[in-house]
């Protein structure tokens, strides 16, 4: 992206149901023409916050800025904002090419021209030799193109997404997550995402914004987000991850810090400031860990364990591997050219690194 | 096993078939054949053959019975529709519990006979019955109303004992429709009216359908509504049957007047199915209308 420039801002949102509060003093900016990923475990407020973009909810407090006017108070009907929803909810009753040409006709536009645009969405979506039947007789993966093609005709300043793909099956999942991140490229239309599913966001976001319990846990893009979490939670929740408890045992200067764990001392780097004698959390990711089998000897700076169980992936060989404190890592290996019957037997002794600076320091946490 | 089931299945299904045969089908069978018969006044009909009964049915003094009785149960219907539609949506917005409680009330009245029932309406309504007292006492008149006799009444009383008949279907049509549609429909930009328009007419179309013949078909043959509530003057054609039958017993032109009411519930049969055929998900053959 070459500039920035603010669409949509959400201000000090706050919502409750039932004196359930569902958001709290929620903040947050989109950019003009990114792809933006709300993502979070169900209930973390992901969905309220896409239904009071979209004006489906009312805000308890806040507002809700669209290119400097703030449209919190303009009913949902009036929105330049269209949305592309998890049942697609088609309306069963009409045609695909009218349910396309449903909100221009809301618009009241001229004939020629709904006729004209709705033609060229379904092109969009290859649909338009469908444009004649009814949603049921289109399969999942139709229907959700013609979701999609009925909430781009109109040209939104913002398209939502509600899980929109959840429906689908993996193979169809995944090529519509490719179709989507070129469609919104070829559009320029701002996406705003939601999803469950952390490989969705990682795959086609240009920001993720991790939600848990109404509030905000982490903004970035996917690799900060995937690489650089800020808490256990977001590193828990963005693909799988070991953990470890440490101690700081000295301050070595400027994120650097030797802790002290699995009764080793390690050099480590972390972007929280820590002081001596802090409980610490190292995280780190399955596949930056290195395996290597020993026999007898203990080296130094390797954590040493026994293979418990190994799982092969097909692309990557997963082993489960019990420390001698009892702690288990997951570490997962590609296999290697020279090596094709690369393995590991149960009960293996083996040790294990991982490449310097690419662990996770963070406060502990239970 | 298997065999028990299928003895379960070939008298349940032998059981009802008969039934409907025996009792049903039989004797519209036999209205039908008496309809194409002669007058026999000893007999009360003769095999003779005849189309009489039906020429006698274009006479000036039925066709007009039979533009009143169709008039007043199209407008039982309509009122019926008018009245019940907002009421069936509300009661499908309530929580289960409610919707369960409301269904019952409506039921309630059906403990009661409906002829006892039509009773006390003609009690409402007579010169000094509840109505007109009321207004006389709180001096909104000074002469009491003809309510009593009239199409009017008559109408009233369709209305009245007709209601659920219309309300049942309408709400089982409301009930099933997916409130997201709604939230897509507001996300294109639909206010409330075009949502009610675009989304909930035409989708519960086969309700209304449905709701309009269960009204409609009854109101023609209610004739001790007519009897009790519009005197001599506002006839039902279920007045005209009950009379060919009961009163002069011309059985054939009788059976001539059920067999037409038979081709009218026909033709709204035949209306419901293509009403229904509309708004189905398959589409049909008639899908392609772009």
């Amino acid at each position: 992206m070459t500039e920035l420039r603010p669409l949509l801002s959400l201000n000090h949102l706050s919502k409750a149901f039932a004196g359930n509060q569902v958001l709290q003093d929620f903040n947050m900016t989109i950019y003009d023409g990114e792809f933006f990923t709300l993502l979070g475990p169900s209930g973390c407020g992901k969905s309220t916050v896409l239904n009071l973009i979209a004006g489906m909810e009312t805000a308890d407090t806040g507002d809700i800025i669209l290119l400097e006017q703030d449209i919190s108070q303009i009913p949902a009907e009036q929105r330049p904002i269209n949305t592309v929803f998890q049942s697609y909810a088609l309306f069963p009753h009409m045609t695909v090419f009218d349910n396309v040409a449903f909100g221009l006709k809301m618009r009241k536009l001229p004939k020629a021209e709904i006729k004209q645009r709705v033609n060229e969405a379904l092109e969009m979506v290859q649909l338009a030799h469908l444009a004649s039947r009814k949603p049921a007789q289109l399969s999942g993966g139709q229907q959700q193109r013609v979701a999609i093609a009925r909430a781009v005709v109109n040209r939104p300043k913002l398209l939502l997404l509600d899980e929109s793909l959840s429906a689908l099956d993996y193979k169809l999942r995944q090529q519509m997550q490719i179709e989507l991140k070129r469609l919104q490229r070829k559009l320029g239309i701002t996406f705003v995402y939601v999803t469950h599913d952390q490989e969705e966001a990682l795959a086609m976001s240009d920001r993720v914004v991790v939600m848990n319990q109404g509030k905000i846990q982490q903004v970035g893009t996917p690799r900060e987000i995937y690489e650089e979490p800020n808490s256990l939670f977001v590193a828990k929740f963005i693909g799988e991850i070991n953990q470890l408890e440490g101690e700081i045992v000295s301050v070595d200067g400027q994120q650097s810090y030797e802790v002290k764990v699995e009764e080793q001392r390690w050099r480590l780097h972390a972007e929280h400031s820590f002081s001596v004698g802090d409980k610490v959390n190292v995280l780190l990711r399955p596949e930056d860990l290195r395996v290597e089998y020993i026999e007898a000897d203990h080296p130094d700076k390797f954590l040493v364990g026994t293979i418990v169980e190994r799982t092969y992936k097909g692309k990557t060989l997963d082993s489960l591997i019990r420390l001698s404190s009892g702690a288990e890592l997951m570490a997962s290996e590609f296999f290697d050219e020279d090596d094709p019957s690369f393995d590991y037997r149960p009960n293996q002794k083996v040790a294990v690194n991982w490449v310097a600076g690419w662990e996770v320091v963070l406060p502990y946490e239970a | 096993m298997k065999l028990d089931r299928g003895f379960f299945k070939f008298l349940s299904i032998g059981l009802i078939s008969s039934w409907l045969v025996l009792f049903v089908f039989f004797p519209n069978l036999l209205v039908v054949i008496t309809s194409f018969l002669t007058r026999d006044p000893v007999d009360l009909v003769a095999a003779q053959p005849s189309i009489d009964s039906y020429a006698r049915t274009f006479d000036w003094l039925y066709l007009q019975v039979l533009w009143d009785s169709l008039k007043m149960s199209l407008l039982a219907t309509f009122a019926c529709l008018l009245l019940g539609y907002p009421f069936a949506m509300a009661v499908a917005s309530l929580s289960k519990r409610w919707q369960a409680i409301m269904l019952f009330l409506l039921i309630v009245p059906f403990w009661t006979n409906s002829l006892v029932r039509t009773y006390a309406i003609q009690f409402m309504l007579g010169k000094h019955g509840l109505i007109n007292q009321f207004l006389l006492f709180s001096g909104i008149i000074d002469k009491p109303l003809d309510l009593l006799y009239t199409q009017f009444a008559v109408i009233l009383g369709l209305c009245y004992i007709l209601l659920p008949f219309m309300i049942f279907p309408l709400y089982s049509s409301l009930e099933k429709l997916d409130t997201r549609l709604y939230k897509a429909a507001t996300d294109l930009g639909a206010n409330s009216w075009s949502r009610f328009r675009l989304i909930t007419i035409p989708l519960t179309l086969p309700g209304i359908v449905a709701g309009c013949l269960m009204v409609f078909l009854p109101s023609m043959g209610m004739f001790y509504i007519a009897d009790l509530l519009g005197g001599a003057k506002n006839l039902l054609l279920g007045n005209v049957i009950k009379t060919q039958f009961l009163n002069t017993a011309d059985w054939p032109f009788g059976s001539a007047f059920s067999v037409i009411m038979m081709l009218l519930l026909g033709a709204m049969l035949w209306l419901y199915y293509r009403a229904t055929r509309y708004v189905s998900k398959k589409g049909g053959i008639d899908g392609a209308d772009f």
